[in-house]
């Protein structure tokens, strides 16, 4: 028997939204939602915020997750309006970010009728989510809601979907509080095993070349995580390097800092990757951009996986010392045994090991050559970062090239500051999740790094930003190429460079103006520096058009079905070993 | 089959087929809600898992759980895989692998349908008796039988009734428990 205070549907949801401290929620309205909708009209403690599209409104969530380390919370409607959301649910999924999306749905006795604006939406999302409900009876409706809320945030986080039928938001029922709601079986892991730390402990503390390793699990952790997570690199002195989604965690200008690994990683991370003897794996999932061949990954290593997912430990590779657990518990867990055993690792060992990284540091693997007529893709984000370091800069980016050379060139200091689609590499990501970004924090600076195809994707999002007075800025290396494909063709297609050059791109500068925005645009080195400057004192949104070199590629580059020392680097790469690097079998990769 | 798909060290080429596959029973207790059957299946079709028999019933119906068996092929290291990754679905609650906790028991049940008349009919009856299967209906050319076992029994009970006359046969799948005073987890 369900006891509290009466209402309809549709004002437990807003309630449930308020109980769980939501002030924004990204959305777009449509027949199956309207009750809500009414609801939103009535009350100032959500704010509602229209987007343009679905998908949108999920990136938007995203963006806002990731920069505050909470929930984002999307609303839209049944039928086209869920199946838009499929996207930034399944984005959402591969990169660990904490949604809910209440979907509306037509009313019970309609399901399964083919009615107008019908589809199965719990069908549709359940491999897309971490967890979704249909809700027949309103008074499930506010339990439903608060587990949905526990199942998004605890444990691995995820994206949940909440179908209403239109009937139960109408329907009157009783609201019971979140008050110690959790849900009735799902209670993942948090403390790690002792034993297993313990293990891990006296692994390190033999180590001669060990390598810490870390992921977006770490950022996931909340802001401690990071914080333990610098403790443990001082106390150690061990080298550090991070996946795209770990960046920020560790900061740039750290000493211990080795840049990005993986496809586009630096080579001193990938060659450490490759020749240090104990790997501490925090909170990543040797995916393949990171691992390369596995055959050939760090094969002369022990590893230690620290994961809050079992299933993600041997998935791929194997590992020696499992640690499953909440990366924060487990780091504080570390340090506290490594002080009480007064630990500390070799000096002569740990000396040669750092003469070694210096050594491959000194390559300077991001160096490309400078050019006083083109603007270099690369020299413009350096610009960029040394023109914003004086401002808290967030910083988003689509999917491409100038997603790496993003990666590479800014330094991030602080968690929740970096903002990419890395799991699913969602093309369109990066402005509505700007959007997104500049909602929570609106004093700050928020730049989405874009290219000029990934940009036309989502571009309807800008009038979001117009809208809310949200003066994100939309920074477009337009190269003209849909460059990361380009760069693969020439890999690995003879570079026939089938339908990845853009024709007919919109003028960006004559585009923000109908969108009532301003419009910049930068075609020579000479003239970026004031442009860019004049980008960030624009307290409007800006489409930045900054015209770059158009056959720039991103190096370092580890070809598929290559080990972690068989990267290609700018410098020594021909046309012709472009063309040769990728062999028959490597070529069937993605 | 698939002569171009070298294994080339890339995870998207994991080459399980040179390790060997083993057939595991899983016992799954789950939520009975809405879905959890398709999400369970959506799991094994989605990741590319095998699924040689599945059952599934409510076992406790005031609680509304389920309890599913599924049999399985796959490498040792993509059967652990397959347990975790149920481990994590939200409404599972627990997952045993009877295979590696050895000392399991596994039962089928089928009704197999035997049409034919004079000597085939004795003989039908006298394999029946052999197997311990029962008469659960009749007519004046057929019989069905009901037969309950290990899946090889009645494997091998089928295959004598196909000489003799073999209409149709259903099969319920693989049920599965650990024996002992222990239980698992609900």
């Amino acid at each position: 028997m369900v006891t509290g205070e009466l209402m309809s549907g549709a004002e437990i949801v807003l309630k449930a939204l308020a109980d769980h401290g939501v002030e924004h929620v990204f959305g777009y309205p449509g027949g199956a939602v309207l009750p809500i909708y009414d609801e939103i009209f009535q009350q100032d403690k959500v704010k509602h915020v229209l987007v343009r599209h679905e998908q949108g409104a999920t990136h938007a969530a995203e963006g806002y997750a990731r920069s505050t380390g909470k929930c984002g919370v999307v609303l839209v409607t049944s039928g086209p309006g869920a199946t838009n959301a499929v996207t930034g649910l399944t984005d959402a999924l591969l990169d660990s970010i904490p949604m809910v999306c209440l979907t509306g749905q037509v009313p019970t006795h309609l399901i399964g009728n083919d009615a107008f604006q019908e589809c199965d939406t719990v069908g549709i999302t359940r491999p897309c989510t971490k967890h979704n409900w249909l809700v027949k009876d309103v008074n499930d409706l506010a339990r439903i809601l608060h587990e949905a809320f526990y199942v998004a945030t605890h444990g691995r986080p995820g994206p949940v979907v909440v179908d209403i039928p239109k009937d139960v938001q109408f329907a009157k029922g009783r609201y019971v509080g979140p008050k110690n709601i959790e849900h009735k079986t799902y209670r993942p892991q948090v403390k790690p095993n002792q034993d297993a730390i313990r293990a891990a402990v006296e692994l390190i503390a033999k180590a001669k070349r060990p390598l810490l390793y870390t992921g977006g699990g770490v950022i996931n952790s909340g802001v401690i995580a990071s914080k333990l997570l610098r403790e443990f690199v001082k106390m150690t002195n061990i080298p550090i390097t991070s996946t795209l989604m770990g960046l920020g965690a560790y900061p740039a200008s750290g000493k211990n800092w080795m840049g990005m690994l993986g496809m586009h990683g630096t080579y001193e991370a990938n060659m450490a990757m490759h020749d240090c003897d104990v790997m501490i794996n925090v909170g990543a999932r040797f995916d393949d951009r990171i691992t390369g061949r596995l055959d050939a990954f760090s094969p002369g290593s022990k590893k230690i996986h620290i994961d809050i997912d079992p299933s993600s430990i041997n998935k791929t590779v194997q590992v020696d010392i499992p640690v499953v657990g909440d990366v924060a518990h487990a780091l504080e867990d570390m340090i506290r045994v490594w002080k009480a055993k007064s630990h500390e690792l070799e000096k002569k060992a740990m000396q040669a090991w750092w003469k070694e990284i210096d050594g491959w540091r000194a390559k300077d693997c991001l160096k490309y050559k400078a050019n006083k007529d083109v603007i270099m893709p690369q020299y413009a984000i350096q610009r960029l970062y040394e023109l914003s370091r004086d401002r808290e800069v967030y910083i988003t980016t689509e999917v491409g090239q100038h997603q790496m050379w993003a990666a590479q060139f800014f330094k991030f200091e602080d968690p929740h500051h970096w903002m990419t689609s890395g799991g699913l590499g969602t093309m369109g990501y990066g402005l509505p999740a700007a959007v997104g970004v500049q909602m929570a924090h609106p004093k700050a600076l928020v730049v989405d790094i874009a290219g000029d195809a990934s940009v036309q994707m989502t571009m309807q999002e800008m009038s979001t930003a117009v809208q809310y007075r949200l003066p994100i800025k939309i920074f477009i290396l337009n190269n003209q190429y849909m460059g990361m494909v380009r760069q693969w063709q020439q890999l690995l297609h003879g570079n026939r460079l089938s339908e990845s050059y853009s024709e007919s791109l919109p003028d960006f500068v004559k585009l923000a103006e109908a969108f009532g925005c301003v419009g910049l645009r930068a075609e020579k080195p000479a003239e970026l520096d004031d442009k860019i400057r004049e980008m960030i004192k624009t307290p409007h949104p800006v489409l930045f058009d900054c015209r770059v070199a158009s056959l720039a590629n991103c190096f370092p580059m580890i070809p598929s079905g290559k080990a972690h020392n068989e990267m290609l680097l700018g410098e020594d790469v021909s046309d012709a070993e472009v063309g040769s690097a990728i062999d028959a079998k490597g070529k069937e990769l993605v | 089959m698939n002569a171009h798909q070298q294994p080339t060290g890339s995870a998207y080429f994991l080459d399980t087929s040179k390790k060997t596959v083993e057939t595991h029973t899983l016992a799954v207790v789950a939520d009975n809600e809405p879905g959890v059957l398709a999400r369970i299946i959506g799991l094994f079709a989605g990741r590319g898992y095998n699924i040689d028999s599945l059952t599934v019933s409510e076992t406790i119906h005031d609680k509304h759980v389920s309890r599913f068996t599924i049999v399985t092929t796959g490498t040792p290291s993509v059967l652990t895989q397959i347990r975790h990754q149920l481990e994590r679905m939200v409404p599972v609650h627990s997952v045993a692998d009877l295979t590696v906790q050895g000392n399991s028991i596994a039962r089928e049940l089928a009704m197999v349908k035997v049409a034919g008349g004079g000597e085939k009919r004795m003989e039908a009856l006298r394999l029946a008796d052999a197997f311990r299967a029962r008469v659960i209906d009749a007519s004046t050319e057929s019989f069905i039988f009901e037969i309950t076992g290990k899946p090889d029994k009645v494997d091998q009970f089928i295959s004598l009734m196909v000489p003799i006359g073999l209409v149709e046969v259903s099969r319920t799948g693989v049920a599965g428990i650990s024996r002992g005073p222990e239980g698992m987890k609900v």
